[in-house]
């Protein structure tokens, strides 16, 4: 039996802390050249796809436009469409609002995303229901918290009737929409996109289970990574899926060296870049829901405990809902490690899975990895644009294929022969 | 001043047997190679820019900004000027696709505004019946203030990358655009930095109800018109209209569709057209040799004209080749820059920012 391939999926570095600017070596996250550097390097690495993140409002911090991180973001269809003319093979996946989007236009976007790309397309469903974002839409904050999945799960379902009508006349009806007419696309080279889904709530995993072609997880350690593979692929069968029909891809960093403790500073230089000073500050006050700019990031932590009613970040995902609890732990945390500064403890906290070694190293530890079940393969998430990803293909790949873990060559055109999905 | 010359490309071609004679099958409307063909061959004609249609009623094609984008990072020199209704979509979605247009054409993106008329449009959307054309131009003026605000939302020199105080961006060269109008409202900022050109070229069609919005907010108005004479006259309404809203009427370009289709000699382009068989004209028709038209084009009863071509790629060849070389040669239109952006070849500057000084 042939070897477990890894598959790899290339996030191209955008909005988030994650993106460090402050390297000399740091280029515009919205220059098309960016773009095109970035994929057409991913595609020399022989990646599945790359992938644009969206959020449709800018971020705020105690009601001012969040100033610290990399912000601004061209369209993602545009540039999608853009980049299939400078690549040949690279998947070509972005993420659209399932909430602020009609399924009519969005399914002759995708549709012609797909086809222009000779069927590289992927898409990934966000479910957000904010009034917040809502303020740049025309139907505003309608959708209640718990209706997300639904209208997430009903506009999968009209978009798949749309693409695959093929002429029918289609007379849809749900809680969330009503279409009557004639699709004027016909299915696509892919039958229809694929679709990824990253939610990581019971609904959000029952949801990819039932849909998704591919998952974006946050599970770091191979423990983790393979409990939530595991429960992913375990949830499957009662949709009548095979386990093989879904790629989890855990995203992930990395940092290298020509020497182990070469990678270590740099992974170090790394996270301090993405951490700075104003940074760590802005994160604390994310969790303690107080103002605490008259802290000093390199001092403790504050005695004062947070607001657990207070909520001065938007436009953000929430992972913490617990305040209070996060506090103690992270108390407990900073004493444990002898007494960590703010800064240290939010670079500690706020660490993602991430290899970090000479490139035989990574590919090693990766492999293991992927081979442990802990995942199908990895979205990296670089920290420069547009060259965080060079040194990975340069020198990751071939180690990966010298373990007989990753292709040499791409076996078909299509993102869906990538990851070796049946069209639809 | 030298003429305009737009071309707009729509599936085979104006006229409804057109892919009779295409050479090419039905299913080449859904490859980049056959987009790309005709973007090549408006380039090769020097025109300032190509008109892709697109709406949702049936009939129609791939996504107009989905096919100008996958045209632009490989056709150079031409505009790209898709067609993108204001009736069922959100503005806010529109500002970032057509900056985000110009972003990776360098420049070179427009907008040609349209609304969506039908009650089918309507069925297929469910969020609102089909309404009269004065309420939908009414809706595409506020879609045009917001996008026009939206592009605006980011000063140029907002990203400062500051490490002295951690700064990425200067919040204060971000603006809401708190738009609150007839038919929605818009916060703002855009989500996407302010483009090449910063506003992209507008572009609006002559149609009922329409006056008033290509009146306060088109760089370009496309018009029908049987005869020179009429279009003439059009125009000079237009001008007229332009001046009430407050603007020089020399800013806006009027350009007179022509329906073509070009041979030889007339009787040629006669017998072509019979075997297509009889098809209505909408606007003024070129049924003629190739100096027939560059004849249309040296009259100047407006400022340029929006070839329409009966036939594609076809009519797009005899453009390119017979007709540019003899415009050039008559000093009717002048070799084009390349480097050019779309508003520079309409003669317009870089806009300045309407929140430039204002503080969020």
């Amino acid at each position: 039996m042939s070897k477990k391939q890894i598959h790899l999926a290339a996030h191209f570095p955008g909005v988030n802390n994650t993106t460090v600017w402050s390297d000399p070596e740091a280029g515009s996250q919205t220059d098309f050249s960016s773009f095109v550097a970035f994929a057409q390097n991913a595609e020399r690495g022989l990646f599945d796809f790359l992938f644009l993140a969206e959020g449709l409002r800018l971020r705020e911090h105690q009601g001012k436009i969040h100033d610290l991180d990399v912000v601004g973001r061209p369209d993602t269809f545009t540039v999608l469409n853009a980049l299939a003319a400078v690549t040949t093979h690279l998947g070509l996946g972005g993420t659209i609002n399932t909430t602020f989007n009609e399924p009519w236009e969005l399914a002759k976007q995708f549709a012609s995303l797909d086809h222009l790309s000779g069927g590289r397309a992927a898409w990934n469903l966000v479910t957000s229901s904010d009034a917040f974002t809502g303020e740049n839409f025309r139907r505003g904050g309608f959708l209640q918290p718990e209706q997300r999945y639904d209208r997430a799960q009903q506009m999968l379902d009209a978009a798949r009737e749309l693409w695959l009508a093929d002429g029918r006349l289609i007379d849809h009806h749900s809680d969330q929409f009503d279409m009557v007419g004639r699709f004027p696309l016909p299915p696509t080279p892919q039958g229809h996109p694929v679709l990824i889904q990253s939610g990581d709530s019971d609904q959000g995993r029952e949801f990819g289970a039932k849909t998704a072609d591919a998952i974006f997880s946050r599970h770091g350690s191979t423990q983790a990574g393979q409990e939530f593979y595991r429960d992913l692929k375990g949830r499957m069968p009662a949709y009548g899926r095979k386990p093989d029909e879904i790629t989890i891809l855990p995203a992930t960093t990395f940092a290298l060296g020509e020497t182990e403790s070469e990678a270590q500073e740099n992974g170090h230089r790394i996270r301090e870049a993405q951490v700075s000073p104003q940074t760590a500050i802005a994160f604390l006050e994310q969790v303690w829901g107080r103002d605490l700019s008259a802290h000093d990031p390199d001092g403790p932590l504050p005695d004062v405990d947070p607001d657990p009613g207070a909520e001065i970040t938007r436009g953000r995902v929430r992972h913490e809902k617990d305040p209070l609890a996060v506090a103690q732990r992270w108390r407990e945390l900073a004493e444990a490690k002898g007494g960590l500064s703010i800064r240290e403890l939010i670079i500690e906290t706020t660490a993602r899975q991430s290899f970090v070694g000479t490139p035989k190293q990574v590919a090693q530890e990766m492999d293991a990895y992927v081979q442990a079940d802990a995942s199908d393969g990895f979205i990296l998430v670089p920290h420069l644009t547009p060259g965080g990803l060079d040194e990975f293909v340069e020198r990751v790949v071939p180690e990966l294929q010298d373990l007989g873990s990753y292709r040499t060559e791409y076996t078909g055109p299509t993102l869906r022969d990538h990851l070796g999905l049946r069209r639809p | 001043m030298t003429a305009h010359l737009a071309v707009e490309a729509s599936g085979f071609g104006r006229h409804p047997r057109a892919a009779e004679t295409a050479g090419v099958p039905p299913q080449a409307l859904l490859t980049p190679a056959y987009h790309i063909g005709l973007a090549q061959l408006a380039a090769q004609a020097g025109a300032d820019f190509l008109a892709l249609p697109d709406s949702f009623a049936p009939g129609s094609g791939l996504d107009a900004v989905a096919i100008a984008a996958r045209v632009a990072p490989v056709v150079p020199g031409t505009g790209l000027v898709p067609t993108v209704t204001t009736t069922h979509t959100e503005p806010f979605h529109l500002s970032k696709a057509v900056a985000t247009l110009d972003l990776v054409s360098a420049g070179r993106a427009g907008w040609e505004v349209a609304v969506s008329r039908t009650e089918q449009e309507a069925a297929q959307f469910g969020r609102k019946p089909a309404a009269p054309p004065a309420e939908l131009w009414r809706e595409a003026a506020e879609a045009i203030e917001v996008v026009a605000a939206l592009w605006d939302s980011w000063e140029d020199d907002a990203v400062v990358r500051d490490a002295a105080t951690g700064r990425y961006v200067d919040r204060e060269k971000l603006h809401y655009v708190d738009f609150t109008g007839e038919f929605f409202s818009v916060k703002g900022p855009s989500i996407t930095p302010r483009s090449p050109q910063a506003h992209p070229l507008v572009v609006v069609r002559d149609e009922q109800d329409s006056l008033a919005v290509a009146a306060r907010w088109a760089d370009v108005v496309r018009i029908a018109a049987p005869d020179l004479a009429q279009a003439h006259a059009l125009r000079e309404r237009i001008r007229a209209a332009v001046a009430d809203a407050g603007r020089e009427p020399d800013a806006v370009a009027v350009l007179l569709d022509v329906e073509i289709l070009l041979a030889t000699d007339e009787s040629a382009a006669r017998r072509a057209y019979d075997d297509l068989g009889e098809f209505p004209a909408s606007t003024l028709r070129v049924l003629g040799a190739p100096d027939a038209l560059v004849d249309v084009i040296a009259e100047r009863a407006v400022d340029g004209i929006t070839a329409v071509p009966l036939t594609l790629p076809g009519g797009l060849r005899v453009l390119a080749d017979e007709v540019a070389p003899r415009l050039l040669e008559k000093g009717l239109r002048l070799p084009a820059d390349p480097a050019a952006t779309l508003r520079t070849r309409f003669g317009l500057s870089r806009p300045a920012n309407q929140f430039e000084g204002a503080r969020s």
